[in-house]
């Protein structure tokens, strides 16, 4: 076991030799190696852009968190809308170590110069949609995250580890609370497939163009941090999805769904491209409305962050004083130590 | 947005699963000082019961070797198969060994 580790030499001359040889020999580029500056680059805005997702990613359910119909189905929303900020921060650290910087990104995204998933720019209008987003988008999203658990830079893998363990909590969250819907009056079932109508076309939009208009894919996939192209990964959901779809019994919105016996997998529609173009640039219903909440939230959130600075500053003052036997800060130090046996009990 | 690049430290978070085991890195994120650090470490990586013991150090704290694979400094334990219980010949017959 030992002895095998230590035998495996790679063999280059030069970095980008040993960078290609480590890829290419399945291990994991780790944040201290050499990397070329695009593929560095193209890790930083993909990790990015899929941190931003989760965050923002927390709107569009959060709406119906005050007005979830039960205190069950509350806890679960709130449960998920943390594990999508967590996914966030998971993503932000992965993002840190190829040396940008937390705050920066927040600021491209708030200011558009970074983009999220085009799902979220979609309105959640009743509360079927919280179940379809959990079902079909965290569905597509499992889809896309699965394949980069392997992903040639390790601390994006690992993040994407943690991650897809969490996700499939949110999928079948969703799922169940549909099953739940369909079983109820007609007026229920009919929201559910109001909701799958609405949802189904930008969640396989989720996978980005269709692979002859996706010039990156062939570079990321030599670079192993994609597996699959964006069709392969479309054609995958749709193949699991079809029967999840017909046990519920709802009807996908696509007149060109069929089995297709020779190729063992469901053929179906092309989505409308240029929809996806123009809500990417901007012009999905919710677009603005998205960045106007991310950018309040973080303006109105930095007098705690300025308060946790002034307080960590404080008490690192306290405890210099006491270190160096200021008998006037021997009484705060007792009071302080106490507190914190006092958390430790808990 | 008053914070500055030099705003929050990082820290690196370690988890012990369970008892009996080691603490392992699971990742790393800000915070303004020790015991916010723990907090937010219990609130990001120990959602779902994954730990009964948090560690947080801040990343300046620590001191790493070179990321280099051929850097003289793992050398020394290179060349010493004789360090391993397979370097030695025992015959098949001989038990418990």
């Amino acid at each position: 076991m030992v002895t095998a580790e230590v035998a495996e030499p790679v063999p280059a001359s030069t970095q980008e030799d040993r960078f290609e040889a480590v890829v290419a020999a399945e291990q994991r580029i780790e944040p201290r190696d050499w990397m070329p500056d695009a593929y560095r680059a193209t890790l930083i805005r993909q990790i990015a852009q899929h941190a931003h997702s989760e965050i923002i990613g927390m709107q569009p359910e959060g709406n119906w968190l005050t007005r979830a119909p039960s205190l069950r189905r509350k806890a679960i929303l709130l449960a998920k809308a943390q594990d999508e900020a967590g996914h966030g921060l998971y993503l932000y650290a992965a993002a840190e170590t190829l040396g940008v910087d937390r705050a920066e990104l927040t600021e491209k995204l708030i200011s558009g110069r970074q983009k999220y998933s085009s799902i979220f720019n979609y309105p959640t209008l009743t509360f079927a949609d919280v179940g379809v987003i959990g079902w079909l988008v965290d569905g597509a999203a499992i889809c896309n995250q699965v394949p980069l658990c392997r992903c040639s830079y390790g601390p994006y893998a690992r993040a994407m580890v943690r991650i897809c363990k969490e996700e499939s909590f949110h999928q079948r969250q969703g799922y169940e609370l549909l099953m739940t819907l369909m079983r109820g009056t007609d007026a229920q079932r009919r929201m559910v497939q109001d909701a799958v109508d609405r949802w189904w076309w930008p969640s396989l939009m989720m996978f980005g163009p269709s692979d002859a208009d996706s010039p990156n894919t062939a570079r990321s996939m030599a670079w192993r941090i994609k597996r699959h192209t964006n069709d392969e990964l479309r054609r995958r959901f749709v193949d699991m999805t079809v029967p999840q779809a017909q046990h519920l019994g709802v009807t996908l919105p696509d007149p060109e769904l069929r089995w297709n016996e020779e190729r063992g997998g469901w053929d179906f529609g092309e989505p409308d491209w240029a929809e996806l173009t123009r809500v990417i640039h901007g012009q999905g219903p919710c677009n603005a409305q998205r960045i106007e909440r991310r950018r309040a939230a973080h303006e109105e959130g930095a007098w705690v962050r300025e308060a946790a600075v002034a307080y960590a500053a404080k008490r690192s003052a306290e405890q210099t004083a006491v270190r160096s036997g200021h008998p006037e800060s021997e009484h705060t130090e007792h009071v302080r130590s106490e507190h914190t046996e006092q958390e430790n009990g808990k | 947005m008053t914070e500055s690049k030099a705003g929050w430290p990082l820290y690196e978070v370690f988890v012990r699963p369970r008892r009996g085991l080691n603490h392992v890195h699971v990742g790393s994120l800000h915070a303004p000082d020790d015991r916010m650090a723990l907090l937010a470490a219990r609130d990001l990586y120990t959602r779902r019961n994954e730990g009964v013991s948090l560690w947080v150090v801040r990343s300046d704290a620590i001191t790493a070797s070179t990321p280099d694979e051929r850097d003289p400094f793992f050398e020394p334990s290179g060349d010493k198969v004789y360090r391993h219980p397979t370097f030695y010949d025992i015959p098949e017959d001989v038990p418990h060994i």
